[in-house]
Order: C-alpha cells, then structure tokens, then sequence
C-alpha cells in the first residue's frame, strides 16, 4: 500500500547534503501542506442518543424500526472539527463518508449541511448491514483516503451503539499512517498536528505527520447546529453512491451476534427496624 | 374554612417548614382503599404511589411557599389513562393536579385540598413533526431542551426560554415566556393547537383534532383560554407548537450604563426603532455585584445591559451597530461583543448565573422571585421606584429584567426562618406589583397567579372581568376539582 506522496521524506532522502536545498525544498513543501488538507470525515447513523433502546424480544439485537436515528455524537464533533480547519483556512475540501443503508444519506446531508462540501454514500444493506464491524468499515475508510488523496482522516472515538472504539486505530494501520486518538485539542504547526489526547491518567500531547488519523473525543469542540439556509444549499451538493465491493472490500461477517439481553432489572430493598435484623441479614446473606 | 386557614398560613409568619402548617398534608392518604385500587387499575401498578417523601416532592415547586402534598401520586403513560384518572376524580369530585418538571415559581402544584397528582412525565413522546410547516406536537414529558435536540438535524428550534428545562406543556399551561420573547414571543403565540382533558374525563382538542394551521378564524379561541390556565380549566395531554428557524448567525453583545435610566432608556429606542432584537436583559449594579462575585468576573458595578442577536451575518452586524450607537447616546460604555459561540457563553455567563449569583450573596437564603410587566414607556420610572423601596427595606433584591417586553423581576433575598423577612418581602412584593397595576401594568409578566397573586388578579381584572373568569371556570370545572385553590378561589 503506497501512502500519499510525502514531500518531506522524499526531500530528505534526495538532497541531505545540500542545506538550501533542503531548506528550500522544505519550504515549498510546508507551503504546499498549508491550506492544502484534504479531510474525509466518517459520519454513522445511529439510534439517537436521547431515545431509550429496548431490546427485541427474539434477543437478537435492539428495536431500530421506527426509532429516531441521527449523526453519533462523536461523528459531530469530528465533522465540526473539519468545518473548522476549512474556516481557518488550513482544509481545502471536506469529504463526508457513510456506510449503511439509504437512510445513511440522511445524515451524509447533515454533515454537507454542517459545511463538508461532497458526501460519499457506501451502500450497505440488510444482513449485511447488521453484521457489519469496524473492520469492515476501516478497510473501506482506508482505500477512500487512499483514492481521494485525502491526507486527513477525522472520525468519532467510537459510535454510540457498538461503542468498539477500533475504526479510526484499524485504518490508521491499514494505511500505515499515524493516530491521534480521543482528541480534545487539535493545532497544525507547521507539517505536523499537535494533539492534545485524553487518556486516564489525564492529557496527553502528541506530534503526529500528516498524513494522519485522528478520532474526536467529547471536548474536542461543540458541533454546530445545521441552519435552515446551509440545508437548502446541502441539498445542491453531490453524493457519490458506492458498493463496499468497489472498494474490494468483502462484507462477511467475522463477528456473530450470540443474543442482546437488557441489564437485570434492580431489585428492590429491604427495611430492617433494628442494627440486629441488620447484622442477621448479613449474615445470612453470606456478605458477612 | 379551609380557605381561611389557608390564607393564615400564607401571611402569617412561617417558620421551619412544619407539617402542621400545611392544612391538606398528613402522613397517610386520605383516599378510600377502592379509590386507590381503581387509580392503580387506569394507570397500572407500577404508575402510582402514596409515599409520603413522594407526595412531598410532588407538592412543591421551585417558589418558596411551603409544600402541600397530594394524597396520591399517578405516573398516566397516555391521553386514555389521564381520561381514566379524570373519570374516576370526577365521580368521587376528588381534586386533580397536573405535574409537568415541577419548575413553577408561584406554587402551582401544591395540593391544598390534597387529591390526585398527575405526573405527566411518562408521556415523553414527540409526535408529528413537520419541518415543512414549521410545527411539532409533543407529549407534556417533552422538555424544551429534549425537543430542541430532537430537532437539531432539521435547522429548527422552539425559541421560548423560560431558563429552567421546563415541560412545554406546561409552559403552555403557565403561559410561559422568557429572554427571547421580545422576538419570538411567548407560549400564546406559539401554541397552535393542544390535547386536553377535561374535569370530567372528556378529551378535547382546542382547535379541532389534528389541526394545524398558521392563522384561524374558526369560533372561540379555546387555544389560548387553556394557555395560561395554570391547570384549572383541565390537564393538557399534547401541544402542537410553532417553530422557527435556527439563526445562521447569533451575536452577544454587553454594555454598561451610568444609570437605571439610561439604560432602560437605551431599550426603549431599540424597541422604538424597530430593531428586531433577540435578547435584551437588564441587570441593575446590585445584580451585576453579585455576579462578579459569583462567577470570579470583573464586569463593572453599574446597569448593564445584556443584548443577542440573531440573523444573517451581515443584518446582525447592521444590528449591533445601530444598537451602539443608541448606547452610546446614552453614555454607555465598555460595550463588548463576540460571535463565537464560546466567547459568547462566557460574555453571558453572568446572566445565566444570575439567579444563583443573587442566593450566594447571602448563603443559606431563599429567593422570593418577583414579576411585574408593564408598558415599556413606563418602566424606566417603575424599576426606579422599586429600587428606592427596596433599599429602604432591610432586604436585597437584586433585579435582572427582559426590558424589551417592560417585565423585570427582583429577586429579593430571604432568610427563610425569619418571620420578620419574609413578611417584608410580601410587603415588598405587593407595593411592587400594584405599582405596577398602577401604569397599565400587570402583576405578573411570565410566573402566572398561582397561590400567592389572586387578590392582585381581582384588582387587576376588575369585577366586571373577573366574574367573566369566574364564570368560564364554573363552566368548565363545576365541581372545582381542576388544581383547586389556584388562579380563580371558588
């Protein structure tokens, strides 16, 4: 897999002995990387997180018939994270990518709305749809970035119903490029990013080269809403439709579903009127 | 009887919150065994309680009368089951409370005569939305920052900001308004339709099922008799709401004034020159003070206005000039602005934080929340007076005003156990709003009558009017089971 032409690499290898060339060479280079970003941006569709899921009643999976879907949470916050590079003039084009069924084109309208300026639809339906992981979705995501000469890929940390956190880390191996994961600060300095990345311990800052992989975490920023005038201009904007097998990618499932069962549901309390029923029931119970 | 003692315990001193003052509240239900076993059959098991520490929160709200438990709390999860409940209330003429957030200032769930509680939060559904027509109807769990999100997507929001995350049905049945009102109005203009049941079990829909239209001139305005009726007339069961479209562009802006005057001043000649102004809120210097200290910030301790607004980038930059440059003929000064949302956030922090910036001045206090509106020509002189008169009570009482609309509300700080205090603040609290009565005004802008202003709304009405309200609520809860005590004392 070749990556994205690097100038910088190329550079250094061809002319280390001679420094004004590097020098100059490398101006050019930081130059042409400046408001040269060309960003794809994954958006998913799925159950809105205000709504409350109830699990089917064969245990096979949730009720998703009827129910309110919209763009995940984290989705949001990387498509706004794109918008704002574009208005700082660092991107140049923003490519919104969705795979799933027809409604997917929904939310693809969304993130033109927010402000991408083309969508790529993958169409991915049925069985074929509900089987689908993250693994599929990176082979995908990293052949797009591959053939739109994208060299940044923003995705959300992880999506609100598989919560796999794993598509932004699989396709930055895939395509052999860095990541920046859970990312609350994102600054471009000169050919690299720094991002400030949320990690247990507290903040971690990372330099990573482009091209690269980031995924948005939670405070990365706060997402726009979509203004009725920018969805009317969304709708003139295009949307390329695909298969997953343009991409040479192979959609059978490497996961099964076993069953989906709701958490036990909590049990109420006992009363006791003194420390002594207390203690006995205690110990009773085995606790103590 | 029960009125009196009623009346007793409103004004005269109360203390530590004591059961005994409360005349409806006991430890038990008072409501038969079959009485409760029929409620738990129309609404199901699991929907209904009699748990003394659940009555309580259900009979009380955020105003600072004390609270006055039902006898029974239900949890309906549709229109039927609240019909059902209704029917049952009716034929025992057991007295009914609908429950929204429980976000109210002026008591309007408390349970004087005890009966049912009807919370309504189960029924959380939004149905219906139609982007196309700009209109959405939504169940009264539907709270206006859970519909707001529901409609992210779409390019659209419900404007009306009361501040709490109130119920929209029940803004609809306080006729709620709030900072943005000024532009967008407030829950009169924008109910379109609503579900209702009546005393007797009956539903009804306002303006005819399932209709939606802009404008009608089809008989009485029923719509707007039930907006506003604080829960006596019926219990509201669904609203069809009109939404607008989110602003491409918003803009905050604040500025400081050497005097109450010049600032209200300044409003004036904004609403006079025709500026379609988002948000304009005043805070006076005792209020600013307090938000200074609350939030760490530095603004300057003088009348400020706070400004938003909204539209195209361009009409908004129009806007904001136009509105400086009438600050500045009224020697404002310090005026900021900022567009990006997070800057904007920090710009108004301090009037979002007002009410709890106000409380910490002295903490451990209670608020008592004023409301007066009047026409705006007059407010300039009605915020002075009030000011005077309050500074010559022992009381603070900061002010924060939506003076695009001539309503403002002093927060005036309690110590609730001292009888003396709040004592003077209904004192304080009834010059106000007959001062208001006085210029045109009315004694109550936005927080409704509730409890505590139903002589005011006989003074305000007049005898002629008020017997016409007497009569219409006669008419449609004869029994007077419909949140008795409240609005109209039968």
């Amino acid at each position: 897999m070749w990556p994205i032409f690097d100038y910088g690499r190329f550079v250094s290898i061809i002319s280390s002995s001679d420094v004004y060339g590097v020098v100059w060479m490398r101006s050019l280079a930081q130059l042409h990387k400046m408001a040269n970003l060309r960003v794809l941006v994954g958006v998913k569709r799925v159950i809105d997180y205000a709504v409350k899921i109830r699990v089917k009643p064969d245990n096979s999976g949730v009720v998703t018939d009827g129910v309110k879907h919209s763009m995940n949470p984290f989705c949001e916050i990387a498509m706004e994270e794109a918008v704002r590079l574009k208005e700082k003039k660092l991107a140049k084009e923003i490519i919104a990518v969705s795979c799933g069924p027809a409604q997917a084109q929904e939310t693809i309208r969304t993130a033109l709305a927010m402000g991408a300026d083309r969508g790529i639809h993958v169409e991915v339906t049925g069985k074929e749809y509900e089987n689908m992981t993250p693994l599929h979705v990176s082979k995908i995501m990293a052949k797009l970035a591959q053939d739109q000469e994208a060299n940044l890929v923003i995705l959300g940390k992880q999506s609100i119903d598989g919560d796999n956190n794993q598509t932004g880390q699989m396709t930055a191996a895939l395509l052999d490029w860095p990541q920046a994961t859970f990312a609350s600060e994102v600054t471009k300095e000169n050919d690299h990013l720094k991002v400030v990345r949320e990690i247990d311990g507290g903040l971690e800052t990372v330099k990573v080269t482009l091209p690269a992989v980031i995924t948005a975490d939670l405070r990365l920023n706060e997402p726009r809403y979509a203004t009725l005038p920018n969805i009317m201009k969304a709708k003139k904007k295009k949307i390329a439709k695909h298969k997953a097998a343009d991409f040479g990618v192979d959609l059978t499932p490497t996961l099964e579903v076993v069953g989906v069962e709701d958490p036990p549901v909590r049990q109420a309390g006992q009363k006791v009127e003194s420390t002594e029923e207390l203690v006995a029931k205690l110990k009773d119970s085995g606790v103590v | 009887m029960n009125f009196l003692r009623l009346v007793g315990a409103l004004y005269r001193p109360t203390g530590v919150i004591s059961r005994t003052y409360c005349p409806g509240a006991t430890e038990s239900c008072r409501l038969s065994d079959s009485l409760v076993e029929a409620l738990s059959a129309a609404v199901g098991l699991k929907n209904i309680s009699t748990s003394y520490a659940v009555r309580e929160q259900h009979g009380k709200d955020e105003s600072y009368h004390e609270p006055q438990p039902a006898d029974v709390v239900v949890w309906p999860e549709s229109t039927n089951a609240v019909s059902k409940v209704a029917t049952i209330c009716y034929d025992n003429n057991v007295p009914m409370i609908p429950f929204g957030t429980g976000t109210g200032l002026e008591s309007g769930v408390s349970a004087p005569r005890g009966g049912v509680c009807l919370n309504l939060t189960k029924m959380d559904q939004v149905l219906d939305l139609h982007p196309e027509d700009f209109d959405v109807s939504v169940q009264p769990g539907v709270t206006r920052n859970a519909l707001n999100s529901y409609l992210r997507d779409t390019g659209l929001w419900f404007p009306v900001d009361p501040g709490a995350d109130a119920s929209l049905c029940g803004m609809a049945a306080t006729s709620a308004s709030g900072t943005n009102a000024v532009r967008y109005g407030t829950m009169r203009e924008n109910v379109m339709n609503m579900e209702v049941v009546l005393p007797d079990g009956t539903i009804i829909n306002t303006a005819g099922k399932d209709r939606r239209t802009k404008k009608t001139a089809a008989g009485y305005n029923l719509t707007n008799i039930y907006v506003g009726s604080e829960g006596t007339l019926g219990i509201i069961t669904k609203t069809t709401l009109r939404l607008y479209g989110i602003p491409e562009t918003i803009m905050a802006a604040v500025c400081s004034f050497p005097s109450v005057q010049a600032a209200v001043d300044t409003t004036v000649m904004t609403m006079q020159s025709g500026i379609p102004i988002a948000r304009i809120e005043f805070l006076d210097d005792v209020m600013m003070d307090a938000c200074n200290k609350f939030g760490g910030l530095d603004y300057p301790v003088a009348p400020t206005l706070f400004l938003e607004f909204h539209g195209s980038e361009k009409n908004v930059a129009d806007q904001a000039e136009a509105v400086a440059e009438i600050a500045q003929m009224n020697e404002g000064s310090d005026f900021q602005m900022a567009s990006d949302p997070a800057q904007r956030k920090k710009l108004w922090s301090a009037r979002h934080n007002a009410w709890y910036a106000g409380l910490a001045l002295k903490p451990g206090s209670k608020g008592c929340a004023t409301d007066v509106c009047v026409p705006i020509s007059r407010l300039p002189e009605v915020i002075v007076e009030t000011k005077e008169d309050i500074s010559k009570s022992s009381l603070i009482g900061p002010i924060v005003g939506h003076v695009g609309d001539g309503n403002f509300h002093s927060l005036l700080i309690i110590d609730p156990d001292d009888p003396a205090q709040i004592e003077e603040a209904h004192v304080l609290h009834e010059r106000m709003a007959r001062r208001a009565l006085a210029v045109g005004g009315t004694c109550t802008g936005e927080h409704g009558i509730g409890l505590g202003k139903r002589h005011l709304l006989r003074e305000e009405m007049g005898e002629g009017t008020f017997n016409v309200m007497k009569a219409l609520k006669h008419a449609l809860d004869p029994k007077n089971i419909m949140n008795p005590e409240k609005v109209i004392p039968v």
